[in-house]
């Protein structure tokens, strides 16, 4: 590796890793008409359950176009839904970025560790998150994010509130 | 410990037939919750898987009955058998895959090795046991087993009455819930899951209730299209009912409509299921076909609650399994239509992820006013909860009293089927 890639790359790192972060520190604001800018129109927002990459074929927790991304943050919004009013506080960091792609779409994978609280008790989550971000001039937009629980296909609890 | 505890000798006390009280210690009494799970599950039929789950020989899954963990599983020749997860040796459990397929289950702790129909097959240095150990006497704890259309029900008690008649008035619920494979089988496509600090009859009695609809699943009303969200206001139309089909089963009709979907079929394509039709109609499928797989595929117009664990809900499966008095775990299975049009599959699993599971706009909303009722019997102990709804104006049905689509009729024939078997 020459020098200029070597700092390409660490230029991208720190880029992606605040794109992230940014996108991390959003949602336990819970100001998702920030995180609704973040996105493509064409871009998907997934949890899937089992070990699979066709996500359109099988059963997920969500697996959100536009339409059910906008919906989803509407009803989190209005204040109808007992679960997300109030909805559960939540603390979370994104680490151990790995680059996968750096051509082209940029594929960054990650570690999420959530932590929520409601009704005086708190759980614990940790998720694997891939990233599929686009340049633009307004910086990184999401093609894809896929958040695979670690317990995804296992006995989880409700959730009010984004990975 | 005793099961004839005098402390439940009161059974009305729990609950009162002529008015339909429920006493709050129903939800709370860990004690009470160990006589249910004697009584009740190991008594009586409990569902625990749908055939199509079991697709091959050897195919096999991880289920419950009560508390006790079994194994359903589809031997050699084709029967499908339920056993207690738990190697005859030393209790180990033999399984801890959740699904697969197998040719066999081995003990990991000494390796005895057991069939798909449970039998002791073979066991490391036998002849430490003597001669007359009798292989067929150490096999897994079978427990008898039955289907009726696809559902695989199980049960400890060798003296309980055949599955069809425990089903009674629910058998032809069951096969008109059916109708939604749209002329294919229906196939269990995959599973939600989500555990709720909630006593399990909490969630036997929310499959019946169509009061709380309009209230807790404003926000799901809030994101359909306006035809879908006129088809859902069945408690403003009112059209409806709630009926006992005995033995504590009961059907909740809210879009009457939909109760038969081999009928209709010349009703005009819903604006949301269009897009759909066309898809189908460029696949190659005739017109006739493309209007039964569209009526199809939004599910059926009822909820069907079997006691004591599973119920039949518009479009999926849902299970509970409880766990602890104030435990209890849900598994909600999306359904599909066999070797059908993968456009219409694809279109049940994004309905199933819309309302069900940890994520959808409905389920989250369930789980919250599940806990509070939880949370809410911790005061006032002495206060009766209420499920005497729409006795008002109950008429005799079909098979049983029937009430306003907003009746708890059905909560009533849960807790009467309750009491009946506590007190045997």
């Amino acid at each position: 590796m020459n020098e200029l890639s070597k700092i390409d790359t660490a230029t991208l790192l720190q880029d992606v890793s605040q794109f992230l972060w940014q996108e991390a520190d959003i949602l336990d604001r819970k100001d998702y008409d920030a995180w609704l800018a973040l996105w493509l129109t064409d871009g998907f927002y997934t949890l899937p359950i089992d070990d699979t990459q066709d996500f359109d074929n099988t059963l997920n927790l969500c697996h959100d176009n536009d339409k059910m991304r906008r919906d989803r943050i509407e009803r989190f919004q209005r204040g109808f839904s007992i679960s997300s009013a109030p909805p559960a506080d939540t603390i979370r960091t994104v680490s151990r970025f790995v680059i996968d792609k750096a051509e082209g779409d940029v594929v960054v994978r990650s570690a999420e560790h959530l932590i929520e609280n409601k009704f005086g008790r708190q759980r614990v989550w940790a998720a694997n998150l891939t990233h599929t971000l686009v340049r633009t001039d307004q910086g990184f937009r999401i093609r894809h994010k896929v958040a695979r629980l670690l317990n995804s296909a296992g006995m989880l609890n409700s959730f009010s509130y984004l990975f | 410990m005793s099961l004839d505890m005098p402390k439940f000798s009161d059974l009305d006390a729990l609950y009162s037939t002529d008015d339909a009280k429920v006493g709050t210690s129903m939800y709370e009494d860990p004690e009470l919750f160990k006589v249910e799970m004697e009584k009740i599950f190991r008594r009586t039929w409990v569902w625990v898987g749908h055939e199509s789950e079991f697709p091959d020989k050897g195919s096999f899954k991880l289920s419950n009955v009560g508390l006790e963990p079994v194994i359903v599983v589809r031997d050699r020749k084709g029967t499908i058998h339920v056993m207690v997860n738990r190697c005859r040796h030393r209790a180990a459990t033999v399984c801890e895959v959740k699904k697969g397929k197998t040719s066999s289950f081995q003990c990991p702790y000494h390796g005895w090795g057991y069939g798909l129909d449970g039998s002791l097959r073979a066991l490391p240095y036998p002849e430490q046991y003597g001669d007359d150990f009798n292989k067929e006497q150490h096999g897994l704890q079978r427990l008898r087993t039955e289907i009726y259309n696809g559902m695989v029900f199980a049960t400890f008690n060798e003296e309980v009455e055949p599955l069809v008649d425990f089903l009674a008035g629910a058998k032809k619920w069951i096969d008109l819930f059916m109708k939604q494979g749209g002329g294919f089988p229906v196939k269990v496509l995959g599973e939600h899951q989500f555990s709720v600090p909630m006593n399990w009859k909490v969630q036997l009695e929310n499959t019946t209730d169509a009061y709380h609809f309009p209230v807790v699943h404003k926000s799901f009303m809030q994101s359909l299209d306006g035809q879908t969200e006129e088809m859902f206001e069945f408690l403003e139309t009112g059209k409806g009912f709630v009926e006992d089909l005995g033995n504590g089963h009961s059907v909740m009709v809210m879009i009457p409509e939909l109760v038969d979907l081999d009928e209709n079929l010349d009703a005009p394509i819903p604006d949301r299921f269009q897009e759909l039709a066309q898809e189908l109609r460029d696949e190659g499928y005739p017109d006739d076909q493309v209007r039964k797989i569209v009526r199809a595929v939004g599910g059926a117009g009822f909820n069907l609650n079997l006691f004591p664990n599973v119920a039949c809900s518009m479009a999926f499966f849902r299970v509970l399994t409880p766990k602890s008095v104030t435990q209890t775990d849900i598994r909600h299975l999306a359904l599909g239509m066999e070797s059908g049009p993968a456009s219409a599959n694809r279109m049940r699993l994004r309905l199933h992820e819309h309302f069900q599971g940890p994520m959808g706009f409905g389920s989250p909303d369930d789980a919250e006013v599940w806990e509070r009722v939880q949370r809410g019997t911790v005061g006032g102990g002495e206060l009766p909860i209420l499920v005497n709804r729409g006795m008002v104006d109950e008429q005799q049905g079909v098979d049983g009293p029937r009430g306003h689509i907003s009746a708890e009729t059905g909560m009533r024939a849960a807790y009467h089927m309750w009491k009946r078997m506590m007190s045997a």
